[in-house]
């Protein structure tokens, strides 16, 4: 009997719930996605600096080349967070904890690119480096969110209630994605709306679009090698954790005998 | 956009900045997985093929 592609997928992605199963897909999948993560990235960057300079903005468009696809993987990271948080707290998934404790600190670097290139491109675009205006000041408490989850992880001891606190957080500061995402629609701001993603399809000329969409793959592609790999190495931790509570047990009924 | 100038500094800066972001990320990732693994064999387990 053959079946169907969904059910395959679902129960291939099942199956990857075992620690591991995981661990072994981990091992295999890490050094693909980085291969292609560096082949693309590559590519990206060579059609980035062959895209024409535009006609207002001169060579600083290039910015954008790498901060675009840093905002949309630091709201990509926190997305997939807040899929795990839900997995931690209603359907309680081996990984989904392990999953959320990988994503944070890749989520935090983007965000934190996505900030310091966009303050590099407002200064000649803008004049300013930096201005209270809703897109950027969304951007940066998702930033200081991703600190906020950073922190209460290590905060806590005890790693149940840490994911579970770490989850509530993550659900908590959701409400913020959509904010950065309509803010540019809602309000009069100084950034531009949005001109890639955008009902009517995309208003950038295509010699501008397909390099920013290489380099979108790419830094994509790196960002799941390095969720994949840190998901791996929260494991080994785990396991190390198990190991020494054992052996310190062990040593104590010693002690007491 | 403020004239007179090509800003090229500007673009060099931003570049260096993922740069210097993007090789920190992957640094920390392949030096804690090193840690770990390390601890992992000292405690006399195998770090490969199985998990916690």
């Amino acid at each position: 009997m053959s079946t169907s592609f969904p059910t395959a997928l679902w129960a291939s992605l099942t199956g990857l719930a075992n620690p591991a199963r995981f661990s072994r897909f981990a091992d295999r999948a890490t050094p693909i996605l980085a291969v292609l993560a560096v082949l693309v990235t590559v590519a990206g960057l060579y059609m980035s600096f062959n895209a024409p300079a535009d006609y207002q903005q001169g060579e600083t468009v290039r910015i954008m080349f790498i901060h675009v696809p840093a905002a949309w993987l630091s709201m990509a990271f926190y997305m997939a967070m807040s899929v795990s948080a839900l997995g931690t707290l209603v359907w309680r998934h081996p990984l989904a904890d392990v999953s959320q404790r990988a994503a944070a600190p890749v989520g935090a670097a983007f965000t934190l690119l996505c900030l310091v290139t966009g303050s590099l491109w407002g200064r000649p675009t803008w004049g300013t480096y930096w201005a209270w205006d809703v897109r950027l000041t969304s951007v940066l408490i998702l930033f200081l969110i991703y600190c906020g989850i950073l922190g209460l992880w290590r905060a806590i001891d005890d790693p149940g209630r840490a994911a579970r606190a770490v989850a509530i957080l993550t659900l908590v500061g959701l409400i913020n994605i959509p904010i950065i995402r309509e803010s540019v629609n809602y309000w009069n701001t100084l950034h531009q709306p949005a001109s890639v993603l955008r009902l009517g399809g995309s208003s950038i000329h295509p010699s501008m679009l397909w390099p920013l969409l290489v380099m979108a793959v790419g830094m994509t592609l790196l960002g799941a090698a390095l969720h994949v790999a840190g998901m791996r190495t929260e494991l080994m931790k785990r396991r190390l954790r198990t190991l020494e509570i054992l052996k310190a047990d062990r040593l104590e009924r010693e002690a007491l005998s | 956009m403020i004239e007179g100038s090509s800003h090229l500094g500007f673009v060099v800066a931003a570049y260096a900045v993922a740069a210097v972001t993007i090789v920190s990320l992957v640094a920390r990732a392949v030096l804690m997985r090193r840690h770990v693994r390390r601890a992992l064999e000292r405690a006399g387990a195998p770090a490969r093929g199985r998990a916690a």
